[in-house]
């Protein structure tokens, strides 16, 4: 369970998360929609502690995740991540792209790890690219390969950060049935997203971010089909 | 008068901008031939099919696979023994305007292969013709792209001019060797002379990595 | 003009040749290699921007790359001896090689570095890697492969540039050259042979690079 108490985040005088407060249960999808610049992304950074925070609380299974004494380098394998650009290793195979994290931060056997990445990418549809550079590959397949590189972690969180929004149209698809089959698996997610209609059909709850704090939140209903705010109603109708 | 050396005087001040100007002309000389050559052999290379590029890059490699120290002192050897021997600032100019031909041409055919085919196209479908493309559209765009690797080629033949010296040229670094057999200060007159280097060297690399960084944007 | 070639006086001189050419490749190998121990230096002083010890770094790396190396040798050999300080030909060779090396070695390491996108960074630790395995399995790997070009020309570079030894009377394959032509006055002959043994050394050190590259990256980058 992932609790998130007031949580403020400033980037020098730019106060970006002016207190957040946020719950997501096992097992839910929450998606995060909202303008640019309204702290969606920001907040996901937070929570895997890549950028730490001035004010408030994230605790991730009742650890403090900004808290003097965690170890976040041993946190962060709770909690899966993949970003807006792939961000795959150029240097390493589609294979060891993947084989890596478990070997060398979860200390698997070579066997092991590799029999742990062989299985997430071919769930992920790569079955046939063990051996490929990523550099060969297309975005979407780049971005399925960091989906599985993610998974290979065993995380119990996965955080999808506008992982659609650099993709050629065409291949937007492919990543998002990916999404949809961690859905279906049981898979904790928290997703920033430009995918409305997405957004409306997997999540369980759907929070619309504005300037720093949470405008509207709820289910799917609540907030998309029915917004009751005058700014998620302006932003709903420039982007449906 | 007793002494073998005598110091530094303001009298060496002629002596030491003979060398000053010798090291620059000679640069000055072998830049503009090693660019003039540079772009023709970079042209001829890029526009030529494989056999030729390769012919040619072998024979220019070899330039820049043997010490140009050796080549100096082959060149004004062989013209020595064929009894047409040269004056030290001939026989240097011309092997060093080879020498910078030599990576100039590499740094202009990449400049010329750089320019986009589309771009060629484009300037015949407006009814230029073959030399009215070349003029107006490859030269300027190629030569541009490559101004930073063209003024690091630049630099580095101002510093190998350095070594014409060896076959009895007067530049600046042997005036200076001869100063100091004279007056045994060698650390005032090469600390003088590696700023003389620097001063010229430094500002013109600052403005290459600027012009540099303009271009990457 | 006629130039009779006389190539018997050369080839006996073989094996002083080759003498040569071993300590050519010797002097280049070593200010490889110290002068990549110390660029590694200069590059971390450089970006780290702490106030005494950058501008140390920053003026050797431009001062190696804006003097004649011919410069430094001179410096190394008369100007140190004019302060006490006596070193031999080779001593001499060596340590403006190195200085040079580390100073341009400096800036191509500096520039690999900063050519990883930090992006790669956050994607690392986000897997769970500690900052080591970060730069161990995917900064550094990928800063090897971007400077091992620039690397193995500054390394041809060195082969070249130590011919300045014969300007000191070091006994590389260019001061030997020197030392035999002027025994027997075959000067073009023991030249020529110089040359192409340069050529050479510079074929199969470039030759061999390429081999190792192509065994080492796989991938591109």
């Amino acid at each position: 369970m992932i609790n998130i108490r007031n949580v403020h985040k400033c980037f020098g005088d730019l106060e970006v998360l002016k207190g957040i407060d946020l719950d997501v249960n096992k097992g839910e999808v929450l998606s995060i929609i909202g303008g640019s610049g309204s702290g969606k992304s920001t907040l996901l950074y937070c929570i895997n502690a890549i950028e730490n925070i001035q004010k408030g609380q994230i605790i991730v299974d009742d650890i403090d995740v900004h808290a003097k004494k965690t170890y976040q380098d041993k946190l962060r394998q709770k909690l899966g991540m993949v970003f807006q650009q792939w961000n795959s290793f150029p240097h390493l195979t589609v294979l060891e792209n993947a084989a890596l994290a478990p070997r060398i931060v979860k200390k698997l056997s070579r066997e092991e790890s590799i029999e742990v990445a062989k299985q997430e990418l071919e769930h992920v549809g790569l079955g046939d690219k063990f051996d490929v550079y990523p550099t060969k590959m297309s975005g979407g397949q780049q971005q399925r390969l960091a989906i599985a590189r993610a998974l290979a972690m065993k995380p119990d969180y996965m955080l999808f950060d506008e992982i659609t929004s650099a993709l050629d149209p065409e291949l937007v698809g492919e990543v998002l049935d990916t999404l949809r089959l961690l859905r279906e698996d049981g898979m904790t997610m928290i997703c920033v997203t430009h995918e409305i209609a997405f957004a409306r059909e997997v999540s369980d709850q759907v929070a619309f971010f504005n300037e720093g704090i949470i405008e509207e939140m709820g289910t799917p209903e609540q907030v998309i089909s029915n917004p009751q705010k005058e700014t998620t109603q302006k932003f709903l109708s420039k982007v449906l | 008068m007793g002494s073998l050396f005598t110091p530094l005087s303001w009298n060496d001040t002629g002596f030491i901008l003979t060398g000053v100007w010798n090291t620059v002309i000679i640069s000055v000389v072998a830049i503009g031939f090693g660019t003039l050559l540079g772009v023709i052999v970079g042209f001829i290379r890029a526009e030529s099919n494989r056999l030729v590029n390769t012919l040619l890059g072998g024979i220019l490699d070899i330039f820049r696979s043997v010490p140009l120290i050796i080549q100096l002192i082959l060149f004004s050897t062989y013209i020595g023994a064929i009894g047409h021997p040269l004056e030290p600032f001939v026989a240097g100019s011309i092997v060093l305007s080879l020498y910078s031909m030599a990576f100039m041409s590499e740094v202009f055919r990449s400049g010329f292969e750089s320019v986009h085919k589309s771009m060629q196209i484009a300037a015949r479908s407006l009814g230029m013709s073959y030399w009215q493309t070349i003029f107006y559209i490859r030269l300027p765009i190629g030569l541009r792209a490559v101004f930073p690797s063209w003024l690091g080629v630049a630099l580095s033949v101002i510093k190998d001019s350095a070594l014409v010296s060896v076959i009895g040229y007067m530049e600046l670094l042997r005036t200076s060797d001869q100063l100091i057999s004279r007056t045994q200060q060698p650390l005032e007159i090469l600390i003088g002379v590696g700023i003389f280097y620097f001063i010229i060297s430094y500002p013109l690399s600052l403005y290459g990595r600027y012009v540099e960084r303009k271009m990457a944007l | 003009m006629d130039y009779q070639f006389h190539w018997n006086i050369v080839f006996q001189k073989m094996p002083e040749m080759l003498q040569g050419a071993f300590v050519t490749l010797h002097v280049s190998v070593l200010s490889m290699l110290i002068g990549i121990v110390i660029a590694v230096l200069l590059a971390i002083v450089k970006m780290n921007h702490s106030k005494p010890f950058c501008y140390v770094a920053i003026g050797w790396i431009e001062i190696a790359r804006n003097t004649p190396a011919l410069f430094q040798i001179y410096m190394a050999y008369f100007g140190l001896g004019a302060l006490g300080i006596h070193l031999s030909p080779y001593v001499a060779v060596l340590s403006a090689l190195i200085f040079i090396n580390a100073g341009y070695l400096a800036e191509t390491f500096r520039g690999g570095f900063m050519s990883i996108p930090k992006t790669q960074y956050s994607a690392s630790k986000s897997l769970g890697m500690n900052s080591f395995q970060v730069y161990r399995y995917i900064i550094l790997p990928q800063m090897f492969r971007r400077i091992y070009h620039p690397m193995t020309n500054q390394f041809v570079w060195s082969i070249l540039m130590s011919s300045l030894g014969i300007l000191v009377g070091m006994g590389e394959l260019s001061g030997e050259t020197q030392r035999l032509q002027s025994l027997s006055f075959r000067t073009l002959e023991f030249f020529i042979v110089a040359a192409v043994m340069y050529f050479i050394i510079t074929k199969l050190v470039l030759f061999s690079s390429s081999l190792i590259s192509r065994k080492l990256f796989r991938g591109e980058i």
